[in-house]
This record gives structure tokens, C-alpha cells and sequence, in this order.
């Protein structure tokens, strides 16, 4: 075997769920199995006609378009930081704000609500889920914009400096422009990763649950799947155009800083 | 420069770097340090019991419910961890080494994209494709490659690992191509020059090379999977449950936090604990081989 037909092998096997959402979606029968049974829109007709569910979406798209500003505006200063500057303890600094990298979700989601219910006796709510939402789309910001403020040639910035530009006028003018493309792909990978959470969202949602939370809900009746079906292929369409928007600015920005695209977000 | 403590480069630094350091620190160091501080006290019904005791952990030690759980979900994560990592090399191999540079993005993002989207639902369809009467076995009894449907492979251990292995994927690729193309290419044409073959180069030259970023995939599939509650609930079945669904319980339904965060404290260490056992054998390993 060779393995160029793995390779195709393993894409299909990354992908056979993807494949098999639509089909299910758009299936005239309420079990979820082969053979189909026909075609129908009425599960998206469902979705229309679902008001939990819109909430559910509002409360989500709320808290991943907050989020996604809070984690790119502490991404920035995280990347500048370290792409500029040196200062003690560096490394370890760095190195704690990306760890939620590789911490378990659960854990993440359940030290979170000890400090807020057990030791705090606040309510759970939308601002708790965001608050963590923050915590762990930061790092994903961190590398997205790494590879913007690394690249920017100082030069460009002394030259506005000594024309007499004030830190922050040179920042909006000159350092901004350069490394934009990298703060539009980090806003809508956030975006996406925060609207698709679910593990700690379960643990920090309050009495309006984010849309997985809504669809964890959803899972355990029968009858409401086709309708999850159908929900899930709008998301997967919605989020690969907003991953080809992300990639197109991450790759533009690459560009902009004269690099060779070495691939990947991580 | 002179006088001050950092020079005004440090300064800065550290002026930028702040927000999201305080942040790290109050939502993340913070929130640990409670969680630890958590597993001391014990809870009554309702009231929160300061007295710091071992009670959990001596809870977690004599009742084998715990220790069976535990045990399960680290053979579950290594067995998750090896899959991923073991399918994911040839992939990652194959970008670096026989695709064409400039088509190189488009297949990581070929391959990150399913990650990308809908976790729940991507899980739950696992369900649906490895089930009795499920998209797999109705393909295979179709083709008349088996006559009964094939029962192994859902509510689980192995439905938990392939559904892990196929969530983890990136996380194990990406990690592994980085550290092949930093390999130097004149290094397997030195290998090949001085009359090794092919295979023996790639076992002698690449793979080495390339072990910082097998490291790497296995750390950054291990440590997360052991998390993960969503995919042994919906896919594995009594047999596939693992620690994370009981801290949830412990947190959610028990209403028992103090017993979760020891459980939580348990499952950390113990992940952390056979992480930094592996980083060691492999330095050990890679020493003894250089």
C-alpha cells in the first residue's frame, strides 16, 4: 500500500462523520441508520420553528463573538510581548498563559466553578462560560498572531519613530496594518472554538444554556435527532467557511510579513 | 538602564505581557490551587466542611470503584494516545516529505478542518457509524464481507479509542510535521551516500530526528484525553466510562465538589505523573542511542 492511498484512506476516515451529517439531515425518517428513506427539508423546517434552540444560538453567538475580542486583545499583548520584548522569567510566563493548551477541559470547567459557586457564591452565567471561553481560546490566539508579530521587520517601526510618531500612533499605524490579517484570523478561530465548546460550558452555563449545551440536551431523545442532524450541518457549513476565511487572512498575513507558509494554526 | 531593577526593554515587557498573565493566573493558577485546597475539605449534604482531612483521598484509596475507574481511563488514554499518534506519523510523513511544498497548507488544512467543527455531533456520529444496526455494519453484511453484525466495536473501550483517535488526529500531525520538516534533506541523501537503504535511513536518520515531535503528540494527546467525558458517555457504554464522567457525577449529580476535586487532583497527577516518566525513558533512550 502506498502511501499516498493512506493518506487518502485517513482523510476519508477524518471526514466519514462530516460526510454522513447532511446525509441524515436531509433523510425523511426519524431513525438515524441506513438505508435512507428519502429527501426532506422539514428537520431545517423544525430548526425555524424551535425557539429554545434560538436562544440557544443568540446566547452562543454572545458569548464566542465576546470572547473572541477578549482572547485576540490578550493574545496581542501576549505575542508583542514575547515576539518584542525580553524580561524575566520569560519562558515561564509564556508558558503558563498557554497551558490551557494542554490542561483537560474538565479540569478547566470544574476549578473554574469551585472559585465561582463553592468559594464565591456567585450564580453561574453567561459571563462564566465567557470567562473561561477567554481562558482557553488565548493560547490558540497566542499561536495565530506569533507568527504576525514575529515577523515584523523593527525597522519599519524605529523609521515611524523617528518621524516623530508617538509609541501609540506607530502601533496603530504602522504595527496594526502589518499584523491585521493575523488578529482577523485569531477573532474567528475563537469565534469558532468558543461556539463549539461544550465541556466546560456544561459545567459554567447558567440558566441559559449555549447551543451544545442545548444539543447535549437534544441527544438523549430520539425523535429530536434528525432535527440535531440537520442543526449540525448548518454548523459544520458555517464553520469551514469561517476556517477558509481565517486561513485566507493567516496566509495574507504571512505574505505581508515576507514568509513562507510553514502550515497549520498550532 | 543603570539603577532600575529591569532595564526599560524588561519593563515593558513585562507591562505588555501583564494582562494576560494576571489573567492566566487568576482563572487558571487560582482555580487550581483552589481545586487542591478543595480535595481537603469534605462536604455534608449541603455545608462545606473546612476541616482539611485526607477523607477523599482515603475514600479514593479503599473504595476499588475509584481505583478500577482510574486505572481504566490512563489504559484508555495510552491505547487512544498510541492509535492516534501510530496512524497519525505515516500522514504526517507523507505531507512533509512527498507533497509538493506549495500544496503542503492545503492538506494541514484538509486535515484540521474536521476538527474544527461540531465536537458533539462529530462524536455522536461515531455512535451512529459503529452501532449494531450502524453505518459500518449494515456497509460490511451489504457487501456480504461479514453476516453478523460486529458487536466489539461500540459501548466500548475500543468505540472510546477509535472516536479519541479520530478527535485527537491534528493534535498528533501537527506537532510530528513540524518537527519533520525541520529536518535537514541532505542528511538522508549523507544516509543513503554512505550505502544505507532506504528503510535503515529512515530508522537511523528520520525517526530520531523526528522524535521530539512524536514526543510532543503523545504529551499533547495523553493529557487532554484523560478529560474527556463526552466521548466515553456517548460511545462507551459501562465498560467504556472513565474518571472524568465520575468528577462529573461527583460535581453535577452528587453534589459531592470536594470528592470530585479529589478526583480531579488524582487524575492530574497521575497524568502528569506517567508524562514526565515518559519524557524521561525517551531522553534516556535517545542518549543511550546518540
Amino acid at each position: 500500500m502506498s502511501l499516498r492511498t493512506y493518506a487518502v484512506a485517513y482523510l476519508i476516515f477524518l471526514y466519514l462523520p462530516i460526510f454522513l451529517l447532511p446525509l441524515f439531515a436531509f433523510n425523511d425518517s426519524t431513525i438515524i441508520a441506513f438505508p435512507l428513506d428519502g429527501f426532506t427539508f422539514r428537520w431545517f423546517g423544525e430548526l425555524w420553528t424551535t425557539p429554545a434552540l434560538h436562544d440557544a444560538v443568540q446566547n452562543s453567538v454572545f458569548i464566542a463573538l465576546v470572547t473572541a475580542v477578549f482572547s485576540t486583545i490578550l493574545g496581542i499583548c501576549a505575542a508583542r510581548a514575547g515576539a518584542k520584548y525580553d524580561f524575566p522569567l520569560k519562558r515561564s510566563i509564556l508558558g503558563l498563559i498557554m497551558v490551557p493548551l494542554v490542561l483537560p477541559e474538565i479540569i478547566v470547567g470544574v476549578s473554574l466553578l469551585v472559585v465561582v459557586v463553592q468559594l464565591f457564591d456567585w450564580s453561574l452565567s453567561t459571563w462564566t462560560v465567557i470567562a473561561a471561553h477567554v481562558l482557553i481560546c488565548t493560547p490558540f490566539s497566542i499561536a495565530i498572531l506569533n507568527g504576525a508579530f514575529q515577523n515584523i521587520d523593527t525597522s519599519l517601526e524605529e523609521a515611524a519613530l523617528d518621524l516623530g510618531e508617538t509609541p501609540v500612533s506607530t502601533f496603530r499605524l504602522v504595527t496594526l496594518p502589518l499584523v491585521m490579517p493575523g488578529i482577523i484570523s485569531s477573532l474567528l478561530i475563537s469565534f469558532t472554538i468558543s461556539l463549539d465548546e461544550f465541556i466546560i460550558a456544561f459545567f459554567l452555563t447558567g440558566a441559559e444554556p449555549t447551543m451544545p449545551v442545548y444539543i447535549w440536551g437534544l441527544l438523549r431523545f430520539p425523535q429530536q435527532l434528525p432535527a440535531v442532524m440537520a442543526l449540525g450541518t448548518i454548523l459544520v457549513v458555517l464553520s469551514i467557511v469561517l476556517l477558509v476565511i481565517a486561513e485566507y487572512f493567516r496566509r495574507k498575513g504571512l505574505a505581508r510579513a515576507g514568509l513562507k507558509d510553514k502550515g497549520g494554526f498550532l | 538602564m543603570a539603577g532600575a531593577v529591569f532595564s526599560k526593554n524588561a519593563r515593558s515587557g513585562l507591562l505588555m505581557v501583564s494582562p494576560p498573565f494576571i489573567y492566566a493566573v487568576a482563572l487558571l493558577a487560582v482555580p487550581l490551587g483552589a481545586i487542591v485546597l478543595f480535595s481537603f475539605w469534605t462536604q455534608d449534604y449541603l455545608t462545606l466542611i473546612t476541616e482539611p482531612t485526607l477523607a477523599n483521598y482515603r475514600e479514593a484509596w479503599d473504595n476499588p470503584l475509584y481505583g478500577e475507574l482510574l486505572q481504566r481511563s490512563l489504559w484508555i488514554a495510552a491505547a487512544a494516545t498510541a492509535v492516534t499518534v501510530v496512524l497519525a506519523f505515516p500522514i504526517a510523513y507523507f505531507v512533509s516529505f512527498h507533497v509538493r511544498p506549495e500544496r503542503k497548507s492545503l492538506w494541514l488544512f484538509l486535515i484540521t478542518i474536521p476538527f474544527w467543527t461540531s465536537y458533539l455531533i462529530r462524536v455522536f456520529l461515531w455512535k451512529v457509524i459503529l452501532g449494531f444496526n450502524g453505518v459500518l455494519n449494515t456497509s460490511l453484511q451489504g457487501l456480504g464481507l461479514i453476516e453478523e453484525p460486529l458487536t466489539f466495536i461500540l459501548y466500548n473501550a475500543n468505540a472510546v479509542v477509535i472516536t479519541l483517535a479520530h478527535a485527537f488526529a491534528p493534535f498528533a500531525i501537527l506537532p510530528i510535521f513540524v518537527a519533520l520538516e525541520r529536518i535537514d534533506r541532505s542528511l538522508l541523501e549523507a544516509g543513503r551516500d554512505l550505502g544505507e537503504t532506504t528503510l535503515m535511513t529512515f530508522w537511523r536518520v528520520t525517526l530520531p530526528l523526528a522524535m521530539p515531535g512524536v514526543v510532543a503528540a503523545v504529551l499533547i494527546v495523553f493529557i487532554p484525553t484523560i478529560g474527556d467525558y463526552v466521548t466515553p458517555r456517548l460511545v462507551g457504554g459501562p465498560e467504556g466510562s472513565m474518571i472524568a464522567n465520575m468528577i462529573q457525577v461527583q460535581f453535577l449529580r452528587l453534589n459531592n465538589a470536594p470528592m470530585g476535586a479529589a478526583l480531579a487532583v488524582i487524575a492530574m497527577a497521575s497524568v502528569s505523573a506517567l508524562a514526565l516518566l515518559f519524557v524521561w525513558l525517551n531522553r534516556r533512550f535517545l542518549r543511550v542511542k546518540q
